[in-house]
């Protein structure tokens, strides 16, 4: 599914709060059809980088390119640009309604018929084996279960790139399995984008195509997987994977 | 005393004209104060509750003075405004319902507000983030707001609607608690303790009590019994 064209370019990127810079990036490009997986110790820009990627804030500096359109934060095309993607946090909020009233919220507010949202609302929520759940309320599911409901409602409206701030943290393994498996199902299956952020490296390993290492606000190293893992060039990339990094 | 409160009894349940007549004067001049600090209340608490709180720090602050302001201090602005030499005297709204809904709405609408925007804050930012990573465009990302935050604005507008049916002071100002006019409960307890009429006093005390129950029973069984009293 991999293809040649880029969704995101990042060019000059940089953020700061209060005047403390806490991500400065070169230059950086995410394929479409690939899974990314971002790596570093806390604090080193990670889910800063997803939320200006998700023209969630505005970067103090630097360029978002999606689908090779420069996007303005709060500008007149970031809304359009902002719904060709989707951002799932580490702690996703799952609205006081019912699962499949969580899971269709994204077609409903780019109209979707009602048909065609029952339709594809349904075969999610099989596809993730919530079905069960349908009616629930979704603020009273468990973790597992809230984090399969928030990659469903992020998935319903077949987003080409799709940002995972720790999808997995706090999860017991086997719903760690089950995520890591769905999240490798929809890129297969529908050739979404993916760029997951990962406190565990093994996560990266596993899932990931790409891993881009960040260390301190700024990206250390990116490449193949394998070869991250096997030939890092970096020793900071080297001690972070191999878990002698102290942070 | 107690012949008093067999006597409000009995004029409660032979539903007495004269006492179910204030009563629903009551209910309509603080239902409609209520109704219109709701309108613009929820969407003004919204809006400040979404912004950044160190862009609100003074609307705020005054907020949260307007919360505790004397229903006679807020009286006595509206009676100023309405009276003949006031400003707004030509509109000849003194000691009409009228004026008295126009003061419960000044004391109705900062509890409003100011309750909606503390409910909305606590959570407003992170629900319209992710309505926004989801698609949503800038209404139906406030209204997604809204409906979150729905048990902090329902608990709001009937903190409002407690504070102005049980109030006295504003409406006995403005409205000159005439008969048949603009009496209401409370004013018509001042006024019928004075005559020394105990049981009718008793009467709207009562119902008072009743509704100012069934209020708080609507809040409790709203926020889920007290098991979900967040917003």
């Amino acid at each position: 599914m991999a293809g040649n064209r880029f969704v995101l370019e990042i060019k000059n990127l940089s953020k700061a709060y209060d005047d403390k810079e806490v991500l400065n990036i070169e230059q950086l490009s995410f394929r479409q059809g690939k899974i990314y997986g971002i790596i570093g110790p806390s604090g080193a820009g990670k889910s800063t980088f997803l939320r200006l990627a998700n023209l969630l804030e505005a970067p103090t500096g630097g360029v978002v390119n999606i689908h090779g359109k420069r996007a303005f934060p709060n500008g007149a095309d970031a809304f359009r640009l902002q719904r060709e993607m989707t951002l799932v946090f580490q702690k996703p909020l799952l609205f006081k309604a019912s699962v499949k009233d969580n899971v269709a919220y994204g077609l409903k507010a780019r109209g979707y018929p009602r048909e065609e949202i029952q339709k594809r609302v349904k075969a999610l929520l099989q596809k993730m084996g919530l079905n069960q759940l349908a009616e629930r309320r979704a603020d009273t599911l468990s973790g597992g279960e809230g984090q399969r409901v928030a990659l469903a409602r992020a998935v319903a409206f077949e987003p080409s790139l799709l940002l995972l701030d720790e999808p997995t943290a706090n999860l017991d393994p086997s719903n760690v399995e089950l995520i890591e498996e769905l999240i490798l199902d929809l890129n297969r299956s529908a050739g979404i984008t993916i760029i997951i952020v990962t406190h565990n490296v093994f996560q990266a390993e596993r899932i990931a195509h790409q891993v881009l290492f960040f260390f301190e606000g700024q990206v250390v190293e990116v490449g193949e997987t394998e070869q991250i893992f096997q030939e890092p060039r970096d020793p900071r990339t080297k001690a972070f994977i191999e878990g002698k990094m102290i942070y | 005393m107690l012949q008093g409160i067999a006597e409000a009894f009995y004029l409660i349940l032979t539903f007495d004209p004269k006492l179910w007549e204030i009563v629903l004067l009551s209910m309509t001049v603080s239902g409609l104060a209520v109704v219109l600090g709701a309108l613009v209340g929820i969407p003004l608490g919204a809006y400040l509750g979404l912004k950044p709180e160190r862009q609100t720090r003074l609307v705020s602050k005054l907020l949260y003075t307007l919360m505790g302001l004397p229903p006679v201090v807020a009286g006595l602005i509206i009676y100023l405004l309405l009276s003949r030499s006031g400003p707004l005297g030509v509109l000849e709204l003194l000691y009409t319902p009228t004026a008295m809904i126009i003061a419960q709405f000044v004391l109705a609408l900062p509890i409003i507000a100011g309750l909606t925007m503390i409910g909305i804050r606590s959570r407003g930012q992170e629900v319209q983030e992710t309505a926004r990573t989801l698609g949503a465009g800038r209404f139906l990302t406030a209204w997604t707001v809204v409906r979150e935050s729905r048990i902090a604005i329902f608990g709001a507008v009937i903190t409002g609607l407690g504070r102005v049916i049980a109030e006295v002071g504003a409406v006995m100002m403005v409205g000159g608690n005439i008969e048949g006019v603009t009496r209401v409960m409370t004013t018509a307890i001042v006024l019928e303790t004075g005559r020394r009429n105990f049981e009718l006093a008793l009467g709207l005390g009562m119902v008072l009590l009743v509704l100012s129950f069934i209020i708080n029973s609507l809040l409790y069984n709203f926020q889920g019994g007290g098991r979900n009293g967040g917003g």
